[in-house]
């Protein structure tokens, strides 16, 4: 049993190939579920790898380090569409978590009620893979493959999440839902990026997470929106058949139906605070 | 091999100190710093990152160290609370701000509360309170109510007796152990222990109900590496049983043959540290046959159903009762009746503090030490368990980060006592969170029918209450509750026509227990909402319709105790009007003139709590002695467990002997130096051992006036080696050198004894239970969202009868505290066996969830106090939960019969399910 502290992606895939470590960045996940008397075996320690910090602007769209850090996400000066992310990353526990936790850690844990996922596939995130044999990217709607499942091989390390830019006049919101104010998991949350054009939702996404094994964007409830002018959505909420794919579960924090009708209430809220952050950013122009 | 990085040692700088650790890769920096760098000032509440009480700064960034290998602070900076407060300036004065405000109770989670103010206070020297809000949202305190900790954190002035002043009984002094908790040094039970102590984990059923057979223990012992010893029932010398109520007494230390609920013991493995640590409880040779269990009262009490005890037929363990006049004549003759049924749900103490504690045999005599309410209580628990003399055994408290009633039951006494019997070496044991919550006490779960009849002008006509109480597998305080909830459960009202029975049912559940309030606060829920409703029928205001029916002086109450003085339920009342009438004007204008899906509502509640057991006898015996150099020394075994006995013990003490509180120094609960003053429970220690107290320094002091016939205006003043007293005419010095010392070492001592009284319940719950009662009644404002079900408290407004508020400051923190433990318990709290054992989902209060808590103290002097002062501790949280279900119903129209309110349960009932 090792604490492996690699200098370098390099190092850190020659050993994720020779020793099959148990990757770790913030350990915020990986220490609570520890268990009694279980060893740990080998643990690579990405927290410090160069490549995998830091929060770039790139001609591309936004490359953000798989070891950025919540704080980090909070604090960095990211265009408003990104509210919906940086909105999430100060509600994932608290300070505490937020200061160590990770960014890819969140995804790679996959847990159903992930605060960082939502955000990040209406932001359109590609996670970047590396191993020795080389580099691939992944959309995040298919990195995540089920609760606690991902399409990472074990011989793989995220390296950075990609987002590419939203146009500048785009505004996000992310609304979660627990009951209490801090330290809570998820009932459920949605995450929302829209562009507004002639007084018209000019395009709209919207994701869901806690809902469903992995957490969903609403494709027909985004069609739905597209087009509409804001007076209209205001009154507007998803029904049924726009929630197509979430299959809530009942457990100690609330039931299957409840979660469902609440998604409806938070999708609006999500859109109209999106809509807020989108005028925001107009008016900084 | 490139990346390889086993790293021997790490080095770090530890409080402005170099320092090198050899550590296992795996291991915790929480861990670390307190086993192998002696920096026990960092606190485990949960290995999980769930209650922040471990937090450090690390490169001044605050992350919790349980979360941390310690390989990662490799080159950095860390900084715990006992090196902020001895170097940095910015906790140094905000340390000084936390002991002015009372923001530090048991002091457990204060290290994560400093750690997380100072990394705010260091970006942001005056932060506004939604700063600190977030600042603090990841350390749970379970004690305060959060509103001391912000005031503190927010520089806001504190109200203190001036600098001086001799902090006598009825002044704001700050606490008097309260420096030691800011600075790190409090040491709690797992904090005595010397590294490398053996140490014990528990083996524990992982069913409701099971049988089970062990393999061969001695040769499984015999091929582990490191494994002292294996504890069974079998290793219990004396009795194997224990229970806080002896009749009742039923629960063995560790079961035999077959287990009654999920987490209780079968046997435990003492072993080195790194054994421990290695050990998979999985691996222990033990065959585990589940059976059928019974988990609510209605499977336990179904024929056929299994007997959790045999000879409790039924499953019922006891009943309790009380009766006057004829309820139900007085209900069909009433001009309007109400009827509901109210269920609430297990509620987990969640202290921060797990138990722990250390045990050695010292001159063939068992020593534990271990956090608890009653050391006293635990001696006698472990005569019994361990066939040993008392004399034998010895208590020796550790401070204690919480208690709230579960703490007053042993624990973990008894495998430490007999770990450290069969090895014959020191051990010591801190339980993980997850057992605490599976094994340890909790509030019984409850199901009440309660009918109320009133007269068309608002009088009460008739009320017939009818409680189950789920009392889970072991009697614990369950026949406790059944007593004291027929006896309250008709609130502070004159009820002339009456009728209240409670039943505890056993189920193969944790055993339930006591828990601030001892079942009065699941009653209450009951009889506070429907008086609201009674008040809706009637068209009076809520606030009247108590009023009109407000117990006074000479009133008898149910059980036909007539107190001709001390009766402050109206004072509480009519304290809250003002506030009563601007919220409610205020959420109705909000709900006229706001759209959208927030409502607003007010709601109030009264509480009543007698002070002390019922009808039993419950003396307290406090003793002080003056050495030879002048200094006054106070055996004060009354446990503080945060709420301030040390405090206001003294307080007391020093007021009846004449003295500075200043002049004393306190000898701390220990059995064998302290007096049994009693268990701190049923808000009993201001009350009776503040009592004992005052007898004690009325006695010393009438000792000294004796010795030279001064009056008994005389002024006392202890200085080195004498004693001067004058009283004007004239001054004498008594010297005290001359004097010769006791077995105790003093020249002067005395003690100071209490029993308050009372008379036995006939069988009607007749009789004189208590010999007094304190008082409250809360107003709670809230916002809910019925888009969500959501609910957000405004404001609570907390009137609170204390006779005498012998130190304010303490007051308000047991009020704000309580109304937190309140706030949970209607908004988010219910312990579901083998679902929610642990701090993420079992959700008590945050920072955020507490609105502004205004206490108002009434003063309605008891002839029995002690210079009038009444107990406080549980009457704080009986109003909380029926005054924000009433809220609820006023914002919503919607009454809510079943706590914990959550988003989903109020989402469903506004919706019409």
């Amino acid at each position: 049993m090792s604490y492996l502290v690699p200098g370098s992606v390099d190092e850190a895939l020659a050993l994720l190939r020779d020793r099959q470590p148990t990757v770790v960045a913030g350990c915020t996940d990986v220490l609570p579920a520890r268990r009694q008397g279980q060893p740990s075996g080998d643990i690579l320690d990405v927290a410090q790898v160069p490549e995998l910090r830091g929060i770039v602007r790139g001609p591309q769209g936004w490359r953000v380090g798989a070891a950025a850090t919540w704080a980090e996400i909070a604090a960095a000066p990211l265009p408003p569409a990104f509210d919906a992310l940086q909105q999430a990353a100060r509600e994932v526990g608290a300070i505490q978590i937020q200061n160590a936790g990770t960014i890819a850690g969140n995804i790679c844990n996959a847990s159903p009620a992930a605060d960082g996922v939502p955000p990040l596939l209406v932001l359109g995130a590609e996670v970047e893979l590396a191993s020795v044999a080389g580099r691939r990217r992944v959309p995040l709607e298919d990195f995540i493959t089920g609760v606690r499942r991902t399409a990472r091989a074990s011989d793989e390390l995220a390296v950075a999440l990609h987002l590419p830019h939203p146009p500048s006049d785009a505004g996000g919101a992310f609304v979660k839902l627990g009951t209490r104010t801090s330290l809570v998991i998820s009932i459920a949350m949605v995450a929302a990026v829209v562009r507004v054009a002639q007084g018209r939702i000019a395009w709209a996404r919207l994701a869901v997470g806690a809902c469903s094994p992995v957490a969903r964007r609403l494709p027909a409830w985004e069609e739905e929106l597209e087009g509409r002018s804001l007076e209209d959505v205001a009154s507007l909420r998803p029904d049924a058949s726009h929630l197509e794919g979430l299959a809530p579960i009942d457990d100690v924090r609330a039931s299957a139906a409840y979660r469902i009708e609440a998604v409806r209430e938070l999708c609006q809220r999500a859109l109209m605070r999106a809509l807020v952050s989108a005028a925001g950013g107009a008016d900084a122009r | 091999m490139p990346g390889e990085a086993r790293v021997e040692m790490t080095r770090f700088i530890l409080n402005g100190a170099l320092v090198a650790v050899s550590a296992p890769p795996d291991e915790r920096l929480s861990d670390s710093l307190r086993e192998r760098l002696g920096a026990r000032d960092v606190k485990i509440g949960c290995n999980a990152g769930d209650c922040g009480a471990c937090s450090v700064l690390i490169d001044g960034q605050v992350v919790c160290s349980c979360l941390t290998p310690t390989r990662k602070a490799e080159g950095h900076r860390v900084e715990t609370v006992a090196g902020l407060v001895a170097d940095d300036r910015v906790a140094r004065t905000l340390a000084q701000r936390f002991q002015d405000h009372g923001a530090a109770q048991c002091g457990f989670c204060t290290p994560g509360m400093m750690t997380a103010s100072v990394a705010l206070l260091r970006q942001e020297p005056a932060p506004d309170e939604a700063a600190i809000i977030r600042a603090l949202g990841g350390v749970l305190c379970r004690c305060t109510g959060y509103r001391k900790i912000i005031d503190a954190v927010a520089t806001i002035p504190a109200v203190l007796a001036e600098t001086g002043a001799p902090g006598h009984a009825g002044a704001a002094i700050r606490r008097l152990d309260g420096a030691q908790k800011l600075a790190g040094t409090e040491a709690f039970g797992d904090d005595v222990a010397p590294p490398d102590t053996l140490e014990i984990l528990v083996i524990r059923s992982p069913f409701p109900r099971a049988a089970f057979t062990f393999g061969d223990l001695d040769a499984w012992r015999a091929g582990q590496p490191g494994i002292a010893a294996v504890l069974t029932a079998a290793d219990v010398p004396g009795r194997n049983v224990f229970g806080v109520i002896p009749a009742f007494a039923d629960q063995p230390a560790f079961a035999e043959g077959v287990t009654r609920f999920r987490g209780e013991a079968v046997a435990a493995v003492v072993g080195t540290p790194a054994a421990i640590r290695a050990f998979d409880p999985a691996s222990f040779p033990v065959c585990w046959t589940e059976l059928p269990a019974v988990e609510v009262p209605a499977a336990a009490e179904a024929s056929g159903a299994p007997l959790v005890h045999e000879g409790r037929a039924g499953n019922l363990m006891c009943k309790g009762f009380v009766a006057c006049g004829d309820a139900g004549a007085a209900l069909a003759a009433a001009d309007v009746t109400v009827e509901g049924r109210f269920a609430s749900g297990f509620v987990e103490h969640a202290y921060i503090e797990p138990e722990a504690g250390f045990a050695r045999v010292v001159d063939g005599r068992v020593e534990i030490h271990a956090c608890t309410q009653a050391p006293v209580m635990d001696l006698e628990a472990m005569e019994i368990l361990l066939g040993m003399d008392r004399s034998r055994i010895r208590i020796v408290p550790t401070a204690v980060g919480g208690g709230f009633g579960s703490k007053l039951d042993i624990s973990l006494q008894p495998y430490l006592a007999l770990g450290a019997i069969k090895t014959g070496r020191p051990v010591r044991m801190a339980y993980s969170r997850t057992e605490s919550m599976q094994s340890t006490t909790k509030r019984h779960p409850s199901e009440i029918r309660l009918r109320l009849g009133a007269t068309r002008d608002g009088r009460i006509s008739g009320c017939d209450f009818q409680g189950t109480f789920n009392t889970g597998a072991y009697a614990s305080w369950g026949p406790t509750v059944a007593n004291r909830v027929p006896v309250h459960a008709s609130g502070p009202y004159r009820i002339a026509d009456y009728r209240a029975e409670a039943r505890a049912i056993h189920t193969n559940c944790p055993p339930a227990g006591a828990f601030r309030g001892f079942g009065v606060p699941q009653a209450a829920i009951a009889l506070e909402s429907m008086l609201d409703e009674l008040a809706g029928k009637l068209a009076i205001d809520p606030l009247e319709l108590r009023l009109k029916n407000a117990l006074t002086n000479g009133v008898p109450t149910v059980c036909g105790q007539v107190f001709a003085q001390g009766v402050g339920i109206r004072a509480c009342l009519e304290a809250l009007r003002p506030a009563w009438e601007a919220e409610r004007a205020a959420a109705e204008a909000f709900n006229r003139e706001t759209d959208g899906p927030l409502r607003r509502g007010v709601g109030i509640a009264s509480g009543w709590y007698g002070c002390g057991n019922t009808s039993l006898p419950n003396p307290s015996t406090i003793k002080a002695g003056v050495r030879a150099d002048g200094r006054i020394l106070l055996h004060q075994g009354a446990m503080d467990i945060g709420q301030g006995a040390n405090t206001v013990i003294a307080q007391i003490f020093a007021t009846a002997l004449g003295v500075p509180v200043t002049a004393i120094d306190l000898i701390g609960a220990d059995t064998d130096v302290t007096p049994d003053a009693g268990k701190t429970s049923a808000s009993r220690q201001t009350f009776v051992s503040g009592n004992a107290a005052r007898a004690c320094g009325e006695a010393l002091r009438a000792r000294v006036l004796g010795m030279v016939n001064a009056s008994e205006t005389a002024v006392l003043t202890f200085a080195p080696c004498a004693i001067t007293v004058d009283d004007g005419a004239s001054r004498h010095r008594i010297a005290l050198d001359p004097l010769a010392a006791d077995a105790d070492g003093y020249v002067l001592a005395a003690s100071g004894h209490y029993d308050p009284p009372t008379k036995p319940l006939d069988a009607n719950g007749q009789g004189e239970p208590y010999a007094q009662f304190g008082y409250a009644a809360q107003l709670a404002a809230a916002e809910v969202d019925t888009g969500l079900g959501t609910v957000r408290l405004l404001r609570i407004v907390a009137a609170h009868d204390v006779g005498l508020a012998v130190n304010p400051m303490l007051v308000e923190g047991q009020i704000q505290g309580g109304v937190a433990q309140g706030i949970g318990m209607a908004l988010m709290e219910e312990y579901i066996p083998g679902r929610t054992e642990n701090l993420h989902d079992y959700l008590i209060p945050t920072i955020g969830d507490i609105p502004p808590i205004e206490p108002i103290i009434i003063e309605e002097a008891d002839a029995h106090g002690p210079y009038g002062a009444k107990g406080l501790g549980e009457h704080v949280l009986i109003p909380t939960a029926p005054a924000i279900l009433n809220a609820i119903a006023h914002a919503t129209g919607v009454r809510m019969t079943s706590v914990p309110v959550t988003p989903a349960k109020l989402a469903a009932a506004l919706a019409g399910d």
